[in-house]
């Protein structure tokens, strides 16, 4: 099991976050937010003047950097990089995607629910036929 | 198919034999172990799917709830209450605290979240008005944030569990349709080797055993050729020996006999 990656057991780990803007607000009103000493944020607030270059290059900030377990991705936004999301397979940081205000959360879209599901249905259906 | 023909390239001895043996034992042994580990891990799986359904959809409630104190605590407090909020990040005081569970050999990751930091930073945020709804704002969120931590953590196991599966269940397919056959050809090659073998040398001896017995048949034979021979000459009065040198000195110069 060589390609497995080992599983890091930091005492504690950040949540990083790619969302819009109430989101962000929402979830730095509970204490989530993090800005070290280099004025580095662990989140990132999508409107409507954010580049799809910017959302990628923090996915990929985020999912690489050690002190990070969580990223929550709005999925409107999980959208715009869902080549990114897709293809990203790893167990830690793990990747959320989370509902918004102005985006109505669509299970479909979801990369991991629709294995999920399709294992799910799968599954039952051949618990039904035995 | 491919597997049925190939054998391992040993030399076939019985050593080989017991060690070829040997190896099927602990080829069965190692099979069997395997399907009881993907068997506990299917089990974890199933139960990690469930779960994970209806997390999410759960999920969705929390966030239209949240969302819903957010809206709330914008309404009473002022729209301002963003940038007071974005600009007093400091230190992260919600964290993720990650921990390893060991589901029949396999590292799962579980994450637990620690509020340590104690909603101190943000207290005085909307005090002059909205205050109550902030704080239930952040309540929500907090609440939210414990079930997205959740769901993070059954989704790592879900991934975890789903390559461990996959990997185990490779394995048990390799031992059994390739290793155990291989083996079993292998004993069997060498068992068949072995006895042809032994039949080569059973045939050998039995045919050393015949060559020997007619030789010593044609040797009797001879001598009582030889022998019925002399008794005849016996009865003549001549011996065998001296009939033939009879015949032999005829050949030669006799002596001169001087009166």
């Amino acid at each position: 099991m060589a390609n497995r990656v080992p599983i890091p057991t930091s005492n504690s780990s950040l949540i990083a976050m790619i969302a819009d803007e109430d989101t962000i607000v929402g979830f730095l009103l509970a204490g989530v937010g993090n800005v070290d000493i280099r004025r580095k944020t662990n989140y990132l607030i999508v409107d409507s003047k954010t580049t799809v270059k910017q959302i990628e290059d923090a996915f990929k900030e985020f999912t690489t950097r050690e002190d990070i377990a969580i990223v929550l991705i709005s999925q409107f936004v999980a959208n715009m990089i869902r080549f990114l999301v897709d293809s990203y397979n790893k167990p830690v940081p793990a990747i959320l995607e989370i509902p918004s205000k102005d985006h109505p959360y669509d299970p479909a879209h979801d990369s991991v629910l629709s294995r999920v599901k399709y294992l799910f249905s799968a599954e039952s259906v051949a618990s039904d036929r035995r | 198919m491919s597997g049925q023909s190939q054998r391992l390239n040993v030399v076939p001895t019985v050593t080989m034999l017991g060690v070829v043996k040997a190896r099927l034992v602990g080829a069965t042994r190692g099979h069997a172990l395997l399907k009881k580990k993907s068997d506990a891990l299917t089990v974890q799986f199933r139960q990690i799917l469930k779960k994970i359904v209806s997390t999410k959809e759960s999920m969705g409630d929390i966030m239209k709830t949240s969302s819903f104190a957010l809206t709330e605590a914008k309404y009473v407090a002022g729209d301002n209450i963003k940038h007071v909020v974005l600009e007093n990040v400091k230190e992260a005081s919600l964290r993720v605290r990650s921990r390893t569970e060991n589901v029949a050999g396999v590292k799962l990751p579980k994450f637990d979240y620690t509020n340590d930091g104690e909603a101190a930073k943000n207290d005085l945020t909307g005090l002059a008005r909205g205050g109550q709804q902030v704080q239930q704002c952040r309540g929500a969120y907090i609440k939210a944030i414990e079930v997205l931590v959740e769901l993070a953590s059954l989704q790592t196991s879900f991934l975890t569990l789903d390559d461990a599966i996959k990997t185990t269940n490779r394995r048990v397919n390799a031992l059994e349709n390739v290793v155990k056959p291989r083996l079993e050809n292998t004993i069997s090659y060498i068992k068949g080797e072995l006895d042809e073998l032994e039949r080569e040398d059973f045939f050998r001896l039995k045919k050393i055993q015949g060559y020997k017995r007619r030789e010593i048949e044609r040797k009797m034979i001879l001598a009582r050729e030889q022998q019925l021979v002399e008794k005849l000459q016996l009865q003549k009065g001549v011996s065998f020996d001296a009939s033939h040198n009879l015949l032999s000195g005829t050949g030669d110069k006799d002596e001169d006999i001087i009166f």
